[in-house]
């Protein structure tokens, strides 16, 4: 009976590609919705890694995740240097790196660190930042670019940039006494680091030594080189990273920044965090993947159509194979084996479509939003998605073979047209 | 005597009503037929006279609401539907008036599809010509289709009366009792009519096979054993069954 239903489907080329074309697109599109929703996720969680506990000013552990992260959101409150200063001497403390926010440069995100960050900050399992031109940097007015700052905005290294209060797309307030050379820009991540601008907390500092209240105070300018001479020290930073010698002492280090009398502060563990952001924005994935569920459903409707729209041309065939002998139930094995073979065929073929275009994509997804998309083979979930695509398709060829049974058991070998 | 006497009958129907729901005017009443083994019967009557629902009564089809059919003394009214659909597969060869192909097979292939359903024809054949594809080259090659060319050609490029010749080295295929042709010249042009049916002969003699040919064209009349007229064995005005 097989080998009638393929040449049957044979013969019916043109319908038959045009069906087989649609569930493999189908199921392309799903398993690949699939593999960016994973991928996505992944990437999502792969933006910081190595780093023990996040610490900020006392707030919500999300928010404190995405401007500290994410570069999302402001912070409402700092942490002052001494605090800073206490907790990086902790004997557990690897090693800290100091994050201070609130500047940006053309909409995009200006952070003071120190050195320690280039050394420390680790991203997508333990990849380090690598420079792509130029150096990290070393003087007050140095400034280190994320891959994703210089190509938009065409930065070289030697480029001046000035750096604007406040980190609003449109700022009125700039500080453009004192511009910033730019001196390295990164690799691509596919991190917000990429949109970032790196400076030292001793430019954020000496930017603002002369402003107060978020305003420069007016007659009292200090000048580019007045400042270099000065105690640079910061005085407050926005938050900062923890890695500690042993992962053991997380929760001990984490509870006693949450205890910290002197300040209010949090400190959260990045993973954890991560999870709870991803439940936010989970809701949008599942979203894209019932769309794609449904499209899977549209694609199985057209072989329904196909299918129903041939079974009455198709009487005549069926009245000769029940003249031979064949029996209701063959003429049924038929229909419902050909409706399995096109969804066989399809999720065949849609599987590999999707390879083909992770093949061709993959390095242009990397270069384009540095998100590497792993080539792994079919998941057990991806496989009960298939699973479940072709049950569905064998079921829904119940619907024509049910229907052609009931034909041939009324028609007998009566040519009906 | 019974014994010998049931031998050679081939179809037999008694005291036979057929409607196509309870309930329904009989389409057809027949109170005794009897075909015997061997025997060419030609079945006249107009269209719509219920031809073919005696066709599709002999292949066990459709069962009548009341009386008995036999077929090589097996009663087809008494057995299943899927044991009468091995009784057709096994015993009985069928023409259609035309389009007897499954489009989408080669010649060949249409030749042999009833191996494909019934085990018994498929030893008959084997068994004659060692293998049945070879068989069915024979048969085709015995109705004037062995030629290379139109045996791989697509059916659908055959004209009429080749896919009839395949047609009927289909019905003859593992040597089935009974042939039962439902108008099967009636796509045929008038000498060509003659020709089919003496290709047919024959070869139904080599393998002594009943013949059961239904037209409303009289004038092949003359080459049948018999004739026998619907109209005159067929009672169903007498209402229910």
């Amino acid at each position: 009976m097989l080998t009638l239903a393929v040449k049957s489907l044979k013969n019916r080329k043109f319908t038959t590609a045009l069906t087989i074309a649609a569930i493999a697109l189908s199921v392309t599109l799903l398993l690949g919705v699939e593999r960016i929703r994973k991928e996505a996720k992944a990437s999502f969680t792969k933006t910081i890694s190595g780093t023990d506990l996040i610490v900020g000013a006392r707030t919500g552990p999300v928010q404190l995740l995405l401007y500290s992260v994410f570069r999302i959101g402001n912070a409402t409150n700092n942490i002052s240097w001494e605090s800073y200063q206490e907790m990086s001497q902790n004997p557990n403390v690897k090693w800290t790196i100091p994050i201070s926010l609130g500047d940006s440069h053309r909409g995009y995100r200006v952070m003071g660190t120190n050195a320690d960050y280039f050394k420390h900050f680790l991203f997508a399992g333990g990849r380090r930042l690598e420079m792509a031109k130029g150096r990290i940097f070393d003087g007050v007015f140095d400034a280190v670019l994320g891959a994703d700052v210089a190509r938009a905005l065409g930065y070289r290294l030697e480029d001046a940039i000035i750096i604007a209060h406040g980190a609003g797309q449109v700022s009125f307030v700039k500080h453009d006494d004192k511009p910033f050379t730019v001196v390295g820009i990164l690799r691509k991540t596919g991190t917000p680091v990429d949109q970032t601008v790196h400076v030292r907390l001793e430019g954020i500092e000496a930017i603002h030594i002369d402003w107060q209240d978020g305003a420069p105070l007016p007659g009292q300018s200090i000048s580019r080189q007045q400042v270099l001479n000065m105690d640079l020290t910061p005085k407050t930073i926005t938050a900062f990273l923890v890695g500690l010698k042993s992962r053991i002492a997380v929760f001990g280090v984490q509870r006693f920044v949450n205890q910290y009398p002197q300040e209010p502060l949090l400190a959260i563990l990045p993973g954890v965090a991560l999870q709870e952001l991803w439940h936010l924005v989970g809701v949008a994935e599942k979203a894209l993947l019932a769309v794609s569920g449904f499209v899977v459903v549209v694609g199985l409707a057209g072989m329904l159509i196909a299918l129903m729209t041939s079974l009455n041309e198709r009487r005549r065939e069926m009245a000769i194979l029940r003249s031979v002998g064949a029996r209701p139930y063959h003429v049924f094995a038929l229909i419902v084996g050909e409706s399995a073979l096109l969804t066989v065929m399809g999720v065949a073929i849609g599987i590999g479509l999707l390879y083909a275009l992770l093949v061709i994509s993959q390095p242009l997804i990397l270069a384009k939003f540095g998100i590497f998309i792993e080539i792994s083979a079919i998941s057990l979930y991806e496989l009960w998605l298939i699973v479940i695509v072709c049950l569905a398709g064998i079921v829904i060829g119940l619907i024509p073979g049910y229907r052609i049974y009931r034909y041939s058991l009324a028609d007998g070998m009566t040519i009906r047209i | 005597m019974p014994e010998t006497f049931a031998a050679t009958i081939a179809i037999e129907l008694s005291e036979m009503c057929f409607a196509w729901r309870d309930g329904l005017e009989p389409v057809l009443k027949i109170a005794h037929l009897q075909i015997n083994k061997g025997e060419r019967v030609f079945i006249a009557g107009p269209s719509g006279g219920g031809k073919s629902t005696l066709l599709s009564l002999v292949a066990g089809v459709v069962v009548p609401q009341r009386g008995t059919i036999k077929v090589n003394g097996c009663r087809l009214n008494g057995l299943q539907g899927a044991a009468r659909d091995r009784f057709r597969a096994d015993n009985i060869g069928y023409i259609y008036q035309m389009f007897n192909l499954i489009p989408y097979l080669s010649v060949v292939e249409n030749v042999t599809l009833p191996c494909r359903f019934s085990a018994r024809r498929r030893e008959r054949a084997s068994a004659r010509s060692s293998g049945y594809t070879n068989e069915a080259l024979r048969l085709l090659n015995h109705l004037g289709m062995g030629e290379a060319p139109v045996i791989d050609k697509p059916v659908t490029e055959l004209s009429v009366g080749q896919q009839q010749r395949v047609a009927a080295a289909r019905a003859l295929i593992g040597t089935p009792e009974i042939l039962v042709a439902d108008e099967p010249t009636s796509a045929l042009d008038t000498n060509r009519r003659e020709a089919f049916i003496e290709l047919l002969f024959n070869e139904c003699d080599r393998q002594d096979t009943t013949i059961v040919f239904v037209s409303h064209d009289t004038g092949l009349e003359p080459l049948f054993d018999r004739t026998i007229r619907l109209s005159d064995i067929n009672t169903k005005w007498n209402k229910s069954c």
